[in-house]
Protein backbone atom coordinates (compact mmCIF):
# COMPACT_ATOMS: atom_id res chain seq x y z
CA UNK A 1 0.00 0.00 0.00
CA UNK A 2 0.92 3.52 -0.98
CA UNK A 3 2.00 5.50 2.45
CA UNK A 4 1.76 8.71 0.80
CA UNK A 5 -1.79 8.26 0.76
CA UNK A 6 -1.73 9.52 4.35
CA UNK A 7 -2.10 13.11 4.39
CA UNK A 8 -3.61 13.54 0.72
CA UNK A 9 -6.09 16.16 0.23
CA UNK A 10 -9.61 14.58 -1.41
CA UNK A 11 -12.42 16.45 -2.57
CA UNK A 12 -15.82 16.52 -0.89
CA UNK A 13 -18.13 13.83 -2.36
CA UNK A 14 -20.75 14.91 -4.32
CA UNK A 15 -24.22 15.86 -2.17
CA UNK A 16 -26.22 12.90 -0.89
CA UNK A 17 -30.19 13.91 -0.05
CA UNK A 18 -31.46 12.18 2.51
CA UNK A 19 -34.84 10.73 1.39
CA UNK A 20 -37.67 9.92 4.28
CA UNK A 21 -38.04 6.36 2.69
CA UNK A 22 -34.34 5.85 2.47
CA UNK A 23 -34.31 6.09 6.23
CA UNK A 24 -37.36 4.08 6.91
CA UNK A 25 -35.42 1.18 4.36
CA UNK A 26 -32.62 1.46 6.44
CA UNK A 27 -34.49 1.34 10.05
CA UNK A 28 -36.15 -1.35 8.70
CA UNK A 29 -32.96 -2.98 7.55
CA UNK A 30 -31.57 -2.77 10.52
CA UNK A 31 -34.44 -3.98 12.96
CA UNK A 32 -35.04 -0.41 14.58
CA UNK A 33 -38.14 -0.03 16.12
CA UNK A 34 -37.93 3.30 17.19
CA UNK A 35 -40.83 5.86 15.68
CA UNK A 36 -38.49 8.44 15.54
CA UNK A 37 -36.95 6.63 12.36
CA UNK A 38 -40.14 5.66 11.03
CA UNK A 39 -43.12 8.58 11.81
CA UNK A 40 -42.62 12.14 11.18
CA UNK A 41 -44.58 13.27 13.34
CA UNK A 42 -42.99 11.30 16.33
CA UNK A 43 -39.71 12.98 15.51
CA UNK A 44 -41.20 16.23 15.43
CA UNK A 45 -42.21 15.70 18.43
CA UNK A 46 -38.63 14.85 19.99
CA UNK A 47 -37.68 17.95 18.69
CA UNK A 48 -36.55 16.59 15.08
CA UNK A 49 -37.45 17.85 11.63
CA UNK A 50 -38.57 15.01 10.27
CA UNK A 51 -37.20 11.32 10.43
CA UNK A 52 -34.51 10.72 12.11
CA UNK A 53 -31.59 8.04 10.51
CA UNK A 54 -30.40 5.03 12.82
CA UNK A 55 -26.63 5.47 14.21
CA UNK A 56 -25.08 3.60 11.46
CA UNK A 57 -26.97 5.32 8.47
CA UNK A 58 -23.76 7.67 7.83
CA UNK A 59 -21.78 4.50 6.26
CA UNK A 60 -24.30 5.04 3.15
CA UNK A 61 -22.40 8.27 2.82
CA UNK A 62 -19.29 7.32 3.85
CA UNK A 63 -18.91 4.61 1.44
CA UNK A 64 -18.80 7.08 -1.22
CA UNK A 65 -15.47 8.24 0.33
CA UNK A 66 -14.08 4.52 0.88
CA UNK A 67 -14.94 4.65 -2.86
CA UNK A 68 -12.57 7.49 -3.78
CA UNK A 69 -10.36 5.84 -1.99
CA UNK A 70 -9.95 2.31 -3.45
CA UNK A 71 -10.32 4.01 -6.57
CA UNK A 72 -7.13 6.00 -6.01
CA UNK A 73 -4.65 4.80 -9.14
CA UNK A 74 -1.63 4.41 -7.25
CA UNK A 75 -3.10 3.17 -3.32
CA UNK A 76 -2.13 -0.60 -4.30
CA UNK A 77 -5.27 -1.55 -2.65
CA UNK A 78 -6.44 -4.86 -3.96
CA UNK A 79 -10.60 -4.82 -3.50
CA UNK A 80 -10.58 -8.38 -3.33
CA UNK A 81 -8.14 -8.88 -0.26
CA UNK A 82 -9.90 -5.78 1.94
CA UNK A 83 -12.02 -6.62 4.84
CA UNK A 84 -13.30 -4.47 7.46
CA UNK A 85 -11.47 -3.86 10.04
CA UNK A 86 -13.17 -1.99 12.87
CA UNK A 87 -16.00 1.44 12.73
CA UNK A 88 -16.48 4.48 14.79
CA UNK A 89 -19.08 7.35 14.71
CA UNK A 90 -18.15 10.17 16.72
CA UNK A 91 -21.82 12.70 16.19
CA UNK A 92 -22.60 16.27 17.01
CA UNK A 93 -26.31 15.23 15.87
CA UNK A 94 -28.00 12.35 14.46
CA UNK A 95 -28.87 12.21 10.57
CA UNK A 96 -32.64 13.31 9.36
CA UNK A 97 -34.40 13.26 6.51
CA UNK A 98 -34.05 16.05 3.98
CA UNK A 99 -30.37 16.90 5.44
CA UNK A 100 -28.39 17.26 2.43
CA UNK A 101 -24.71 16.00 3.57
CA UNK A 102 -20.74 15.83 1.82
CA UNK A 103 -18.44 14.13 3.59
CA UNK A 104 -14.56 14.47 2.94
CA UNK A 105 -12.09 12.01 3.61
CA UNK A 106 -8.46 11.70 5.22
CA UNK A 107 -6.43 9.29 5.60
CA UNK A 108 -5.24 9.21 8.93
CA UNK A 109 -2.82 6.13 9.83
CA UNK A 110 -1.14 3.78 7.42
CA UNK A 111 0.62 0.64 9.11
CA UNK A 112 1.64 -2.79 8.09
CA UNK A 113 1.46 -6.00 10.87
CA UNK A 114 2.32 -9.53 10.03
CA UNK A 115 1.85 -9.22 6.35
CA UNK A 116 -1.20 -7.41 6.29
CA UNK A 117 -1.49 -3.76 5.78
CA UNK A 118 -4.23 -1.59 7.90
CA UNK A 119 -5.33 1.81 6.22
CA UNK A 120 -7.35 4.17 8.70
CA UNK A 121 -9.39 6.87 7.49
CA UNK A 122 -11.88 9.71 8.49
CA UNK A 123 -15.04 10.86 6.69
CA UNK A 124 -16.05 14.24 7.97
CA UNK A 125 -19.66 14.21 6.94
CA UNK A 126 -21.63 17.93 7.08
CA UNK A 127 -24.53 19.31 5.99
CA UNK A 128 -25.52 22.01 3.36
CA UNK A 129 -24.53 24.61 5.79
CA UNK A 130 -21.00 23.44 6.57
CA UNK A 131 -21.83 22.37 9.87
CA UNK A 132 -20.15 19.26 11.30
CA UNK A 133 -22.87 16.11 11.54
CA UNK A 134 -20.73 13.08 12.10
CA UNK A 135 -17.29 11.73 11.63
CA UNK A 136 -17.25 8.49 10.32
CA UNK A 137 -14.05 6.35 10.76
CA UNK A 138 -12.65 3.29 9.60
CA UNK A 139 -9.71 0.76 9.38
CA UNK A 140 -9.36 -1.85 6.44
CA UNK A 141 -7.36 -4.86 6.88
CA UNK A 142 -6.17 -5.78 3.52
CA UNK A 143 -4.71 -9.10 3.82
CA UNK A 144 -1.62 -10.00 2.03
CA UNK A 145 -0.38 -12.69 -0.10
CA UNK A 146 -1.23 -16.07 2.02
CA UNK B 1 -32.30 6.22 34.24
CA UNK B 2 -30.76 7.94 36.86
CA UNK B 3 -30.43 4.74 39.03
CA UNK B 4 -28.40 2.72 37.04
CA UNK B 5 -24.74 1.17 37.95
CA UNK B 6 -21.69 0.25 36.73
CA UNK B 7 -22.45 -3.57 35.62
CA UNK B 8 -26.28 -3.58 35.08
CA UNK B 9 -27.80 -4.83 32.05
CA UNK B 10 -29.89 -2.13 30.62
CA UNK B 11 -30.98 -4.40 27.29
CA UNK B 12 -30.63 -7.59 26.34
CA UNK B 13 -32.61 -8.59 22.21
CA UNK B 14 -32.23 -11.53 20.17
CA UNK B 15 -32.09 -10.66 16.06
CA UNK B 16 -32.84 -14.01 13.85
CA UNK B 17 -31.18 -13.40 10.89
CA UNK B 18 -31.87 -15.03 7.30
CA UNK B 19 -30.87 -14.83 3.74
CA UNK B 20 -33.42 -12.36 3.21
CA UNK B 21 -32.26 -9.90 6.50
CA UNK B 22 -28.93 -9.78 4.20
CA UNK B 23 -30.67 -8.77 1.34
CA UNK B 24 -32.82 -6.35 2.52
CA UNK B 25 -29.45 -5.05 4.57
CA UNK B 26 -28.11 -4.77 0.35
CA UNK B 27 -30.67 -2.59 -0.97
CA UNK B 28 -30.85 -0.48 2.12
CA UNK B 29 -26.72 0.44 2.21
CA UNK B 30 -25.74 -0.04 -1.34
CA UNK B 31 -23.54 -3.17 -0.35
CA UNK B 32 -23.59 -5.48 -2.88
CA UNK B 33 -21.16 -7.70 -2.18
CA UNK B 34 -21.78 -10.97 -3.48
CA UNK B 35 -20.23 -12.88 -0.42
CA UNK B 36 -23.73 -11.74 1.39
CA UNK B 37 -26.28 -13.50 -0.68
CA UNK B 38 -24.35 -15.98 -2.63
CA UNK B 39 -22.68 -19.08 -1.50
CA UNK B 40 -20.59 -20.60 -4.70
CA UNK B 41 -19.08 -16.28 -4.45
CA UNK B 42 -18.52 -16.79 -0.49
CA UNK B 43 -16.89 -20.91 -1.06
CA UNK B 44 -14.89 -19.26 -4.37
CA UNK B 45 -12.74 -16.83 -1.85
CA UNK B 46 -12.38 -18.92 0.83
CA UNK B 47 -15.37 -18.22 3.10
CA UNK B 48 -17.42 -21.13 5.10
CA UNK B 49 -20.43 -19.62 3.48
CA UNK B 50 -22.77 -16.72 3.27
CA UNK B 51 -21.94 -14.14 5.62
CA UNK B 52 -23.71 -11.13 7.20
CA UNK B 53 -22.24 -7.59 6.46
CA UNK B 54 -20.33 -6.36 9.13
CA UNK B 55 -22.26 -3.45 9.12
CA UNK B 56 -25.46 -4.81 9.85
CA UNK B 57 -24.16 -6.13 13.05
CA UNK B 58 -23.01 -2.92 13.79
CA UNK B 59 -26.65 -1.75 13.09
CA UNK B 60 -28.67 -3.81 14.98
CA UNK B 61 -26.66 -4.00 17.82
CA UNK B 62 -26.86 -0.39 19.06
CA UNK B 63 -30.90 -0.88 18.73
CA UNK B 64 -31.36 -2.53 22.15
CA UNK B 65 -29.49 0.94 23.20
CA UNK B 66 -31.70 3.45 21.11
CA UNK B 67 -34.98 1.48 22.36
CA UNK B 68 -33.44 2.03 25.87
CA UNK B 69 -32.89 6.06 25.32
CA UNK B 70 -37.04 5.70 24.11
CA UNK B 71 -35.82 5.58 20.41
CA UNK B 72 -34.18 9.07 20.60
CA UNK B 73 -30.45 8.02 19.28
CA UNK B 74 -29.41 11.78 19.30
CA UNK B 75 -28.03 11.00 22.85
CA UNK B 76 -26.09 8.38 21.33
CA UNK B 77 -22.54 10.94 21.06
CA UNK B 78 -20.01 8.20 19.82
CA UNK B 79 -20.42 4.49 18.59
CA UNK B 80 -18.02 2.07 17.87
CA UNK B 81 -16.79 -1.50 17.07
CA UNK B 82 -14.25 -3.79 15.75
CA UNK B 83 -15.64 -7.28 13.92
CA UNK B 84 -13.60 -9.82 14.88
CA UNK B 85 -15.56 -12.83 14.00
CA UNK B 86 -18.34 -13.16 11.06
CA UNK B 87 -21.86 -14.00 11.35
CA UNK B 88 -22.23 -17.11 9.07
CA UNK B 89 -26.04 -17.29 7.96
CA UNK B 90 -27.11 -20.67 6.15
CA UNK B 91 -29.64 -20.74 3.88
CA UNK B 92 -31.94 -22.57 5.61
CA UNK B 93 -31.27 -22.27 9.57
CA UNK B 94 -30.79 -18.55 9.31
CA UNK B 95 -28.23 -16.99 12.14
CA UNK B 96 -29.19 -16.09 15.66
CA UNK B 97 -27.15 -12.65 16.87
CA UNK B 98 -27.68 -12.05 20.82
CA UNK B 99 -27.01 -8.40 21.94
CA UNK B 100 -26.72 -8.04 25.97
CA UNK B 101 -26.32 -4.11 26.87
CA UNK B 102 -24.02 -3.49 30.10
CA UNK B 103 -23.15 -0.30 31.79
CA UNK B 104 -19.17 0.28 31.40
CA UNK B 105 -18.77 3.33 32.77
CA UNK B 106 -20.68 6.16 34.45
CA UNK B 107 -19.45 9.71 34.37
CA UNK B 108 -20.22 12.94 34.32
CA UNK B 109 -20.28 13.11 30.53
CA UNK B 110 -22.79 9.89 30.84
CA UNK B 111 -22.17 6.31 30.41
CA UNK B 112 -20.51 4.12 28.05
CA UNK B 113 -23.04 1.32 26.99
CA UNK B 114 -20.49 -1.89 26.40
CA UNK B 115 -22.42 -4.21 24.03
CA UNK B 116 -21.84 -8.46 24.19
CA UNK B 117 -22.56 -9.68 20.74
CA UNK B 118 -22.68 -13.28 20.20
CA UNK B 119 -23.65 -15.82 17.29
CA UNK B 120 -23.29 -19.74 17.61
CA UNK B 121 -21.57 -19.29 21.52
CA UNK B 122 -19.06 -16.66 20.14
CA UNK B 123 -18.82 -13.04 20.15
CA UNK B 124 -18.51 -11.38 16.98
CA UNK B 125 -17.67 -8.00 17.61
CA UNK B 126 -14.91 -6.11 19.71
CA UNK B 127 -14.74 -3.21 21.85
CA UNK B 128 -18.53 -2.34 20.94
CA UNK B 129 -19.20 0.75 22.81
CA UNK B 130 -21.65 3.11 22.60
CA UNK B 131 -21.65 6.90 24.41
CA UNK B 132 -24.66 7.88 25.79
CA UNK B 133 -25.57 11.50 26.84
CA UNK B 134 -27.99 10.58 30.07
Amino acid sequence: MNPELQGRAFEPTAPYLVGREKVREFARAVFSTSPLNHDPEAARAAGYADVVAPPTFPIVVQEATLAQLLAEPDAGIDFTRVVHGDQRFTYTRPIVAGDELTATLAVTSIKSLGGHSMITSESTIVDATGAHVVTATSTLVVRGDE
Amino acid sequence: MSDIAVGDVIAEKTFDLNRGSLVRYAGASGDFNDIHYRDDVAVAVGLPGVLAHGMLTMGLAVQPVVEWLGGDSGRILDYQVRFTRPVLVDATEGAQVTVVAKVGVLDDAGARIDLTVTYNGDTVLGKAQARVAL
